[in-house]
């Protein structure tokens, strides 16, 4: 093509404008400097005798460090349900018009949110000695049986009433602020149609609300994630616990602390990608076309086309998160 | 006034209907009658309280005085003897059912294609099938000119074909009156026409229809009554033509004078 068809109207195919890009010389400039520092930290990583890479070796596939693991991820997944569904409980509770009810939430979260989520776990593994005895029975009445408080709660319901109760709280501000997001005439048009309080909530509101409320809710799980290292207070061997417990047997404490760390961000990250996926799927019917997924970026860039223009796969409706 | 038959084929009787908003009496003693299969008109200036009676009607707001009746039957309460009882929420959403409304701003459920904005109150409420209620909102799309639009979301949809998918969402409940608030209000005006052939249609096949609107060229042509509104009272009332054409109150001239 020489110049003389420049600007010529090519039938279908509209000539695509040819200009020198600009030039950014900065961004060369930056790049190089981080690069020599990101070196310098990784010669500093890798030739420090400290942290021991063959001991990092070792224990990162322990069995205890795996079992810890495995509590870690335990821990997060059920606190972050108590969390999810007693915040959505709360927020609902927070929103209606029964003062009883919205002043119970209000409590609630000014507690939860108020106190240290140490001090909770601390008062959630010394309840035994507030009330040594759990009883089942008629309110102020007799009762039909009790149990001893250590056995009916022990370290790991503890635990996980310690971080779900006090997750309820911040995520009981994070979901009615999703409700409050959807406009009142989704309410008054689902209203008018007949359906009742609670499907309007579950099937119009909620729905839209998760647009708001997915983003900080994947925070907030990752943060959980790491929050949970605190129940090593009260000694349950979850991961980071069973770090101290291998180390202050072997005193190899910083290996042991890379190898903890390794395995959290590692989860994190898995986290992250799960989060992106969630998003785009409760993005349904907000966005004309989704945006392309990464994978699907990467496969436009080796097949030369450009993934903006390149997504007519995804239909919207048929399943957003399903785009791998 | 004449012949007392007009009670039984009453589908919305107004009497004295009032209504605050804390201290803000938005509706002063409205008295009116919508006939069944008739299309009711409703105009006057904006705040004069038109959206407010509308919604009265399917107990979006509760009155605060007089008696309002839909089809015979109290909207809100039920009548024992001398004594009123207050509807639970459940039975006011039953009677919503057979009353639909068509929105300023359509009010489609975003997250929801077309057919299933239509089938959802359907399936959730009247409990019919999935596959029937499809199909039958499949029919109504067809009827309101939009069968090629089911798996759109409203986000792809212009104002006047999401619009109609209100009007077809509405229909599919089945409903024996049909509420219009302004429904072209929000259109760029070369819209408003396709959404005003449906209501024709709709008329034409003989449904109860309250219509709050602007357009008194459908007015004249498609209404059977008018009444026109200031301030929370009925100034005037009459048929569409008449009215129109020989407006008797000043205010009615003068807000005339500003729509036609
Ligand atoms: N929920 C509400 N709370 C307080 N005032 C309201 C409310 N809804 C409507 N109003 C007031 O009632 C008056 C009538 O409103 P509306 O019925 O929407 O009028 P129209 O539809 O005729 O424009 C307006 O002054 C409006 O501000
Ligand atoms: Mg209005």
């Amino acid at each position: 093509m020489n110049s003389s068809d420049q600007g010529s109207v090519r039938p279908g195919q509209p000539e695509a404008i040819k200009a020198v890009p600009v030039r950014h010389p900065g961004r060369w400039a930056g790049a190089l400097v981080v690069a020599v520092l990101a070196a310098m930290l990784i010669h500093a990583l890798v030739t420090n005798h400290q942290f021991q890479w063959d001991v990092v070796r070792k224990y990162l596939f322990d069995s205890s460090i795996l079992h810890g693991l495995g509590v870690t991820l335990e821990l997060t997944a059920l606190s972050m349900l108590i969390g999810v569904f007693g915040g959505t409980i709360l927020a609902i509770m927070r929103l209606s018009p029964n003062p009883v009810l919205s002043g119970t939430a209000w409590f609630y979260i000014w507690v939860f949110r108020g106190t240290p989520i140490l001090v909770q776990l601390l008062f959630w593994n010394f309840l035994g000695a507030l009330w040594p005895k759990l009883s089942i029975g008629v309110p102020f009445g007799p009762a039909f049986g009790s149990e001893s408080t250590n056995k009916l709660i022990p370290l790991f319901v503890a635990a996980l009433l310690g971080l779900g109760l006090n997750e309820a709280a911040y995520m009981a501000e994070i979901v009615r602020g999703g409700i409050q997001s959807v406009s009142v005439g989704q309410t008054e048009a689902a209203h008018a149609l007949g359906m009742s309080q609670s499907s309007t909530m579950r099937r119009i509101i909620l729905p839209q609300a998760m647009r708001v409320i997915i983003p900080p809710t994947g925070n907030e799980t990752i943060s959980m994630l790491k929050t949970t290292s605190l129940v090593s207070a009260i000694s349950l061997e979850e991961l980071l616990r069973a770090g101290e417990n291998i180390y202050s047997r072997t005193f190899q404490t910083i290996p042991l602390l890379v190898v903890v760390s390794i395995w959290y961000l590692l989860m994190t990250s898995i986290l992250t990608v799960v989060q992106y996926y969630i998003e785009r799927h409760y993005a349904r019917g907000a966005n004309r076309i989704l945006p392309p997924t990464p994978l699907q970026r990467l496969r436009g860039l080796f097949s030369g086309r450009s993934p903006r223009t390149t997504t007519p796969d995804v239909v919207p409706g048929l399943e957003g998160g399903g785009h791998l | 006034m004449s012949e007392p038959t007009t009670t039984a084929a009453a589908m919305v009787r107004a009497e004295g209907v009032r209504k605050s908003f804390g201290l803000v009496e938005v509706l002063k003693g409205i008295d009116l009658e919508v006939r069944t299969g008739e299309v009711f008109v409703l105009v006057g200036p904006s705040g004069s309280g038109k959206s407010t009676f509308l919604r009265c009607i399917n107990h979006l707001e509760k009155v605060s005085g007089g008696r309002l009746s839909v089809d015979g039957e109290l909207v809100g309460y039920r009548q024992k003897g001398e004594r009123l009882y207050e509807l639970r929420d459940h039975e006011v959403a039953r009677k919503r059912r057979d009353i639909g409304m068509v929105f300023q701003h359509f009010n489609l459920f975003p997250h929801m294609t077309a057919l299933e904005n239509i089938t959802e109150a359907p399936v959730q409420v009247r409990k019919e099938g999935k596959a029937d209620a499809r199909e039958r909102a499949r029919a109504l799309l067809e009827r309101v000119g939009l069968s090629d639009k089911a798996a759109s979301y409203p986000s792809q949809l212009s104002g006047g074909q999401q619009q109609r998918v209100a009007i077809a969402r509405a229909l599919a409940m089945k409903p024996k009156l049909m509420l219009f608030d302004e429904p072209t209000s929000a259109l760029d005006p070369e819209l408003v026409g396709e959404v005003l052939d449906v209501m024709r249609g709709l008329a034409e096949e003989g449904m109860t229809m309250i219509v709050v609107t602007h357009e008194m060229g459908f007015a004249r042509e498609v209404g059977d009554a008018l009444v026109f509104m200031d301030a929370g009272v009925v100034v005037e009332s009459g048929h569409p033509r008449e009215v129109l054409a020989n407006p008797q109150h000043e205010r009615t001239k003068a807000f005339l004078s500003k729509v036609l």
